[in-house]
C-alpha cells in the first residue's frame, strides 16, 4: 500500500515559492490560538527557537528535553558557523548561490523548494540572532565578520570564536526563557518522551517518562513537534552528545510516521582519531581548522611506518615527501572539499596504508604553513581553543606538530519525512531542524545545520502550523484519560518492565559498542550490497541477543540512566537494521553514502540519477516485519543535476 | 593505569549519602577522566550492582552538564576545563580520587553526583534575555558594535551554566554566573535598553533562590571552566548600583 | 533603597564597601597622626587635646563606632547567609584554588582578630583618654602613675614599653594588614570600579595601603619600645 505522499510544494517561479505559500496558508487568530495547545519535544536550536516562537505567537507551548536544562542540547557543541546570504563580503553571495551550494553539495537529493526557503530565510537568521545579543565575529569597523567553509567558495558563515552552537543555542534559549517567564511555555527538563500518542489518525500527545521519578506521565495536545535531533549514536562511537538518540523519532516512525532517507549519514572528515578500544565518544575538532589547515599523509611507506614506531616526529618530514591529498585531486577546491569527499579521500589513503598513527586510521592536519604565512599569534587568535582542546586530549601541541584527524560520525540528512509545511505524514506531528529530513540531501554542508535548525524553528513552522491549527480551533483540550493514552502508557510500561526483568550478562554499553562496530564496519563510509546485507543480518541477530542477554540494573521508578540506555538501544537496534536496508535499496553513490560498487574511475561517488532521483520513504509494517517503501521523486525543475566536480 | 576512587553515593534527594571506595585498574593514560567512570559503571553492572549517578553529556566541554568535584576542585585539577575534558594523564598511577557532588544548598542532590540547577534556569527566566520578538528585528549590520565591545560581550557569553562557580564558592554565591549573562548583554547596544531591569532581576531572583553573597575571593573564576573573569562581576555591580540608585 | 541595603545581597555589599572605606581612611588619618608622636610628643598631645571630649571629635568618635558596628554586623550577617547558601553538606576535600588569597577567604576570623585588637585599643587608650573627658574627669591612672587624659604621647610611652603589648599590637597589626589586602581592592570590586586592566593596579593599591598601615603603626609601637628599652638601659 504505501504512504501517499503529497510534499505539498507550492507551484511557481522558485524564489516566489515561500512567499507565495505564507500568502496562501490560513492562519488562527489570537483568540483562538490561546485555546491551542503544543508540544515540543526537544529544545536544539530547532525546538527551543520553535517553542520560543510559538509561546510569542499566543500558543501554550510544552517543551521537553531529556537534559538537567533546555541550555545543553546537542546544538550547543556545534562549532564553526551559521551560513546566510547576506553578502556582507560583496563576493557575489546570494540566496540563490546558497541555494545551488546546498543543493550541489547534498547531491542533488534534496527538494529544490525546501532548499531555496531555507536559504531565503538565512538572512533573517542572521538579523534574529544579532538582535537577541548573540555576539558574533566582529571587524574593527563594527560590522560582522565572515569565514569560509567547504563546499563554497564565497564567505558567508557567521560565527562567534568556537563555539558558534553554543551562542546561538543560548539565543534561543533565551527567547524560550522570556517565554517561560510570561508563561506561555511551560519547560519539562529531564523528561525523555517514550511514545507518541495518535486519535483518529492524529498526532494528539505524548508519553513522557520523568527521569528523576521515573514517573510515566501523559500530556496531550493539539500538534505535536519533534525536534529531537539525529541518530548518529546508532554508531556508538560519533561525536554526538552521549544522550543524542534517535528514540523519539522511532517512535514516531513506530507510529506511522515516514522515515526518509536513514542511510544518509555524515562523516565529518576533522575528527580526533579514536584511541584505544574503551573510548566512548570521538572528538570534533571545528572544520574551520581547514580553512588554513593543510592535510597531508607522507608519499612513501617508509616514512609511515618510520611514524608510527616514532622514529620521526611529523614535521621532519619534508615538504617533497608529503602528499597533500587534497590539494593534488581537487584543485579547485583544495583543503575545503565538502565533508563527504574530504572524509572518503582519508578512508582511501589510509587504506592504502598511508595513515599516520598506530591503528593506522588517522592524517595530517598541519598550520605549518598557515604559521609561517600569518604568524603564530593570528592562528592562535583563530583557533586558539580548538589548539588548546587538541592539546588537553592528546597531548600533542597543534602549534609544534600537526593534528592528527580521522572521520567519525557527525549527523544525520535522513530523519522523519515532511512536507513542505515540515509535516510528518501523521496529520499534526511536525519534525524540524536535524530529526527531519528536508533539506541536506545526501550530504550537509558546513555550516548549514545551525541554519536549517533555526530556519525551521523560528521562521517556518511558526507559519506553517499555523494552517493545521486552524482546522482546530473548535477543538477541545485533549483529553489523556482515553484508550489511546492508557495503550500508548501501557506500551511503555511493559517495555520498561521487560527490560529490567531480562537480568542477562550483557550491558547496554556492551551491546551497544557491538551494534557501533558492525554499522562502522559494513554501514560506514563505504558500504557494498555483501557488507550490507551482513550487517542487516548481524543486527537483527544482535537485537535478539539484546532482549535475551541485555542486563539493566536499577528500578523503573527513579533515576536510572542504564534503564534510559536501554531504551535508546532497543530502538538504535532496529534503526540500524533501516539504515542497512535504506542504502542496501540506493544502488549509487551520492553524498555521504558511498557503495563501492558505484564509483568512477578516479574513485569518485557517482549518482544513479536515472533511478534513484528520489526520498526512499519507510513505512513501519510491526516488529520484524520489513518495512515498506514510497518514493518521494524529487524534481529538479531549476537546477540541473551534474556530476559534482571540485577539482575546477 | 589503576585507581581508588572514592565516591559519594546517595540513593536520592532524601537519603543521606556516604561514601563508598572503588578500585579501576588498566585505565590507559589517554582515557578521559568520564570514560575511566563508564567503565567503573560498566563493571559495576557486571556485578549486577548500581552504577554511579553522574550528568554529563557532550563531552566537548561545551554543555555543561559535567558536573564532578574531584579532589576538591570543581571540574577536577585542570584550569580551564570541564570534568569531560580531563585525561586519567592528569593524575598520578595508583592516586586515590575523592568524587563529591556539587555542595550548594540551591544545588540538591538528585541522586549520587547528579545535582538539581534549575535554579540558573530561574535566573535567567528571570531577565537573562532581550526582549525581541522573532522577526521583528533591524538588519544585523544595522547597528555597529566595536569589536572590543563584541569580543567582550563574546567572552562573558562562554559561560556553560555549569555550576562550577556557586560550587566552587565557599559563600555558595552564584555572582560569576549571573554577572557573565548580564555583562554580555550589557555591553551590547541590543542588550542596553532594559539593562537595568535585567540586573535588578536576576540579582533578586538569585537572592530568592538562596545563593550567597559574593565576597571577592576570585574562585569561581579560578574554576571556571571558561575561565570567565570576575570583572563580569564588577560590571554586575556597576550595572545593578547604577539601576538602583536611579530608583 | 533602604530595603536593597539590608536585603538584597549586592546592597549589603555595598555597605560593607562603604563602611570599610570609610574605616581605611580613618586607619590613615589615625596612622599618620600616630607617627606625630615618634617626631613630636607634643605635637601629638596637641592632636589630642583637639580631639577630647568635644562635640565635633565625640560625634566623629560616633559616626566611627557605628561604621565599625555596622562592618562588624553585616559580616555577620552576610556569613549567616553564606553559611546557609553553601548547605549543610560540606566537601570532603578542599583546596585553595590558584590564585585566591588565604585572607579573602578568611576575612571573617581575621576581622574578629582586628576587633579584639580595636577594644583593646580602647581598654588601653580610649578609655584613658576621650572616656575621661566625656565622665568628666581629666586624668587617669595608669601604672601606678597619674596621667592627663590628654597626654597620648606618655599613654604610649607607657603602653609600649610592655614586651607583651607589643607583641600584642603587632599581632593586630599584622590581621590588619591581612584584612586590608583584601578588602581595600574588593571595596572597589563591590562598587563596581574594577576590571582586568585594574586588577593588578588595585592589589598593588590594596597591598601598598595594608603595608603602609601596618608599617606606620609598628613604627609608633617599635620607637617606643626601643626608648623604653633604651631608658631602662641607661
Amino acid at each position: 500500500m504505501g504512504f501517499k505522499l503529497d510534499a505539498k510544494i507550492p507551484a511557481g517561479e522558485l524564489a516566489q515559492k515561500w512567499s507565495n505559500h505564507k500568502a496562501a496558508i490560513r492562519v488562527v487568530s489570537p483568540a483562538n490560538k490561546r485555546k491551542l495547545d503544543i508540544i515540543v519535544v526537544g529544545t536544539g536550536l530547532g525546538g527551543a527557537s520553535a517553542a520560543a516562537s510559538l509561546g510569542e505567537l499566543g500558543y501554550n507551548v510544552k517543551v521537553f528535553c531529556i537534559q538537567d536544562s533546555p541550555r545543553r542540547a546537542h546544538s550547543i557543541a556545534a562549532q564553526g558557523g551559521i551560513n546566510a546570504a547576506k553578502n556582507y563580503q560583496n563576493d557575489n553571495d546570494s540566496v540563490y548561490r546558497l541555494f545551488y551550494d546546498t543543493i550541489k553539495g547534498g547531491d542533488y537529493r534534496a527538494r529544490e523548494a525546501n532548499v531555496y526557503r531555507l536559504a531565503e530565510v538565512s538572512n533573517l537568521i542572521i538579523d534574529q540572532c544579532v538582535a537577541q545579543g548573540v555576539p558574533f565575529a566582529r571587524e574593527y569597523g563594527g560590522l560582522l565578520a565572515n569565514r569560509s567553509f567547504g563546499g563554497a567558495q564565497v564567505s558567508r558563515t557567521f560565527y562567534a570564536r568556537g563555539q558558534t552552537g553554543q551562542q546561538l543555542l543560548l539565543g534561543a534559549y533565551a527567547a524560550l526563557n522570556k517565554e517561560i517567564a510570561a508563561g506561555s511555555v511551560k519547560s519539562y527538563p529531564r523528561h525523555e518522551m517514550l511514545d507518541l500518542v495518535i486519535e483518529e489518525g492524529e498526532a494528539r500527545g505524548i508519553i513522557a517518562r520523568n527521569l528523576v521519578t521515573g514517573e510515566i506521565e501523559r500530556f496531550g495536545a493539539h500538534a505535536v513537534v519533534l525536534a529531537t535531533g539525529g541518530y548518529g549514536n546508532v554508531f556508538f562511537l560519533s561525536t554526538n552528545a552521549m544522550a543524542s538518540n534517535g528514540s523519539a523519532a522511532f517512535q514516531c516512525y513506530r507510529k506511522g510516521a515516514g522515515f526518509a532517507n536513514p542511510c544518509f549519514t555524515q562523516i565529518h572528515p576533522t575528527c580526533i582519531p579514536k584511541h584505544g578500544d574503551q573510548q566512548s565518544k570521538l572528538t570534533l575538532m571545528s572544520e574551520s581548522l581547514r580553512n588554513d589547515g593543510r592535510i597531508w599523509v607522507p608519499k612513501k611507506l617508509e616514512d609511515v611506518q618510520a611514524l608510527r614506531t616514532g622514529k620521526k616526529q611529523p614535521s621532519e618530514i619534508a615538504e617533497e615527501d608529503r602528499d597533500y591529498y587534497l590539494e593534488r585531486r581537487y584543485p579547485a577546491f583544495g583543503n575545503l572539499v565538502p565533508r563527504d569527499v574530504a572524509s572518503r579521500a582519508a578512508k582511501e589513503r589510509c587504506d592504502a596504508g598511508f595513515g599516520v598513527n598506530e591503528t593506522g586510521l588517522a592524517v595530517f592536519l598541519d598550520f605549518k604553513t598557515a604559521i609561517e604565512r600569518l604568524g603564530k599569534e593570528i592562528i592562535k587568535q583563530r583557533y586558539g581553543n580548538l589548539f588548546d582542546m587538541y592539546e588537553e586530549i592528546t597531548d600533542v601541541s597543534p602549534y609544534e606538530q600537526p593534528m592528527q584527524i580521522f572521520p567519525a560520525v557527525h549527523y544525520t540528512m535522513g530523519g522523519i519525512w515532511v512536507d513542505y509545511n515540515l509535516m510528518t505524514t501523521i496529520p499534526g506531528l511536525y519534525a524540524i531542524g536535524e530529526a527531519n529530513f528536508s533539506d541536506h540531501g545526501a550530504n550537509r554542508l558546513g555550516a548549514s545545520a545551525l541554519m536549517q535548525g533555526l530556519a525551521d524553528g523560528y521562521f517556518v513552522l511558526p507559519y506553517t502550523i499555523g494552517d493545521y491549527l486552524s482546522h482546530k480551533i473548535q477543538a477541545p483540550k485533549v483529553k489523556t484519560d482515553t484508550p489511546a493514552f492508557d495503550e500508548a502508557e501501557k506500551g511503555v510500561r511493559e517495555k520498561i518492565a521487560k527490560l529490567l526483568s531480562i537480568n542477562g550478562k550483557q550491558t547496554v554499553d556492551d551491546l551497544h559498542r557491538r551494534l557501533g562496530s558492525i554499522m562502522w564496519e559494513y554501514v560506514g563510509m563505504a558500504r557494498s550490497k555483501a557488507s550490507l546485507e551482513k550487517a542487516i543480518a548481524e543486527i537483527q541477530a544482535l537485537r535478539k541477543e539484546f532482549w535475551k542477554d541485555v542486563k539493566v540494573v536499577g528500578r523503573a521508578d527513579g533515576f536510572n540512566v542504564e534503564l534510559e540506555k536501554a531504551l535508546r538501544l532497543a530502538d538504535f537496534l532496529e534503526l540500524g537494521e533501516l539504515m542497512a536496508r535504506d542504502a542496501l535499496l540506493r544502488e549509487e553513490s551520492c553524498g555521504g553514502h558511498f557503495r563501492i560498487e558505484h564509483q568512477t574511475e578516479e574513485g569518485e561517488a557517482k549518482r544513479d540519477d536515472e533511478h534513484f532521483v528520489y526520498a526512499a520513504v519507510w513505512e513501519y509494517k510491526g516488529p520484524d516485519q520489513e518495512p515498506e517503501l514510497t518514493k518521494e521523486p524529487l524534481d529538479f525543475e531549476f537546477v540541473h543535476p551534474a556530476q559534482r566536480n571540485y577539482k575546477d | 593505569m589503576k585507581f581508588t576512587l572514592k565516591i559519594w553515593r546517595q540513593k536520592d534527594a532524601a537519603s543521606k549519602g556516604a561514601f563508598e571506595t572503588y578500585k579501576v585498574e588498566n585505565i590507559s593514560a589517554d582515557t578521559s577522566f568520564l570514560e575511566m567512570l563508564d567503565i567503573l559503571n560498566n563493571n559495576l553492572v557486571h556485578e549486577g550492582k548500581e552504577p554511579v549517578a553522574f550528568d554529563h553529556d557532550c563531552r566537548e566541554g561545551i554543555c555543561g552538564m559535567c558536573s564532578l568535584h574531584i579532589d576538591g576542585q570543581a571540574h577536577g585539577p585542570s584550569q580551564g576545563a570541564t570534568t569531560c575534558q580531563i585525561y586519567m594523564r592528569k593524575f598520578e598511577d595508583g592516586a586515590t580520587i575523592t568524587i563529591e557532588p556539587w555542595r550548594s544548598a540551591a544545588f540538591p542532590v538528585i541522586k549520587d553526583l547528579v545535582v538539581n540547577r534549575s535554579a540558573y534556569d530561574q535566573i535567567l527566566q528571570a531577565g537573562g534575555f532581550i526582549s525581541v520578538r522573532t522577526n521583528s528585528v533591524p538588519d544585523a549590520n544595522a547597528i555597529p558594535i566595536p569589536k572590543a565591545d563584541a569580543d567582550e560581550s563574546m567572552d562573558a557569553a562562554a559561560c556553560i551554566g555549569c555550576g562550577a562557580c556557586a560550587a566552587t564558592c565557599k559563600n555558595g554565591s552564584a555572582m560569576l554566573f549571573v554577572a557573565a549573562r548580564v555583562s554580555s548583554l550589557a555591553k551590547l547596544p541590543q542588550g542596553r535598553v532594559e539593562a537595568a531591569r535585567r540586573a535588578k532581576a536576576m540579582v533578586a531572583k538569585m537572592d530568592e533562590l538562596g545563593f550567597g553573597n559574593c565576597t571577592n575571593t576570585g574562585a569561581c573564576q579560578a574554576e571556571c571552566p571558561k575561565s570567565i573573569s570576575i570583572a563580569h562581576i564588577a560590571r554586575l555591580n556597576r550595572e545593578f548600583l547604577s539601576a538602583k540608585l536611579e530608583d | 533603597m533602604s530595603c536593597f541595603l539590608t536585603k538584597s545581597s549586592l546592597g549589603k555589599k555595598l555597605v560593607m564597601s562603604i563602611t570599610g572605606a570609610f574605616l581605611v581612611l580613618f586607619i590613615l588619618f589615625h596612622m599618620s597622626m600616630n607617627l606625630t608622636a615618634i617626631i613630636s610628643p607634643d605635637g601629638y598631645n596637641a592632636i589630642c587635646r583637639f580631639l577630647g571630649a568635644n562635640w565635633y571629635a565625640l560625634a566623629g568618635t560616633a559616626v566611627l563606632a557605628l561604621g565599625v558596628l555596622v562592618h562588624f554586623l553585616y559580616a555577620l550577617m552576610l556569613t549567616v547567609d553564606n553559611y546557609r547558601a553553601r548547605g549543610k553538606q560540606r566537601y570532603a576535600v578542599t583546596v585553595t584554588e590558584p590564585g585566591v588569597s588565604w585572607a579573602s577567604k578568611n576575612m571573617l576570623v581575621i576581622g574578629f582578630i582586628v576587633l579584639a585588637g580595636l577594644l583593646l585599643h580602647l581598654f588601653n587608650f580610649w578609655a584613658k583618654m576621650q572616656l575621661v573627658e566625656v565622665l568628666g574627669g581629666h586624668a587617669s591612672v595608669v601604672g601606678g602613675h597619674t596621667v592627663a587624659a590628654t597626654d597620648g604621647a606618655a599613654l604610649i610611652a607607657y603602653t609600649f614599653s610592655k614586651w607583651y603589648y607589643v607583641a600584642l599590637y603587632l599581632l593586630w597589626f599584622a590581621a590588619l594588614w591581612f584584612h586590608l589586602t583584601h578588602g581595600v581592592w574588593s571595596m572597589f570590586q563591590t562598587v563596581g570600579w574594577a576590571n582586568d586592566t585594574w586588577y593588578p593596579r588595585l592589589k598593588c593599591i590594596a597591598n601598598v595601603v595594608a603595608t603602609l598601615v601596618f608599617l606606620g603603626f609598628a613604627a609608633v609601637v617599635a620607637v617606643y619600645f626601643m626608648k623604653s628599652c633604651c631608658s631602662c638601659c641607661a
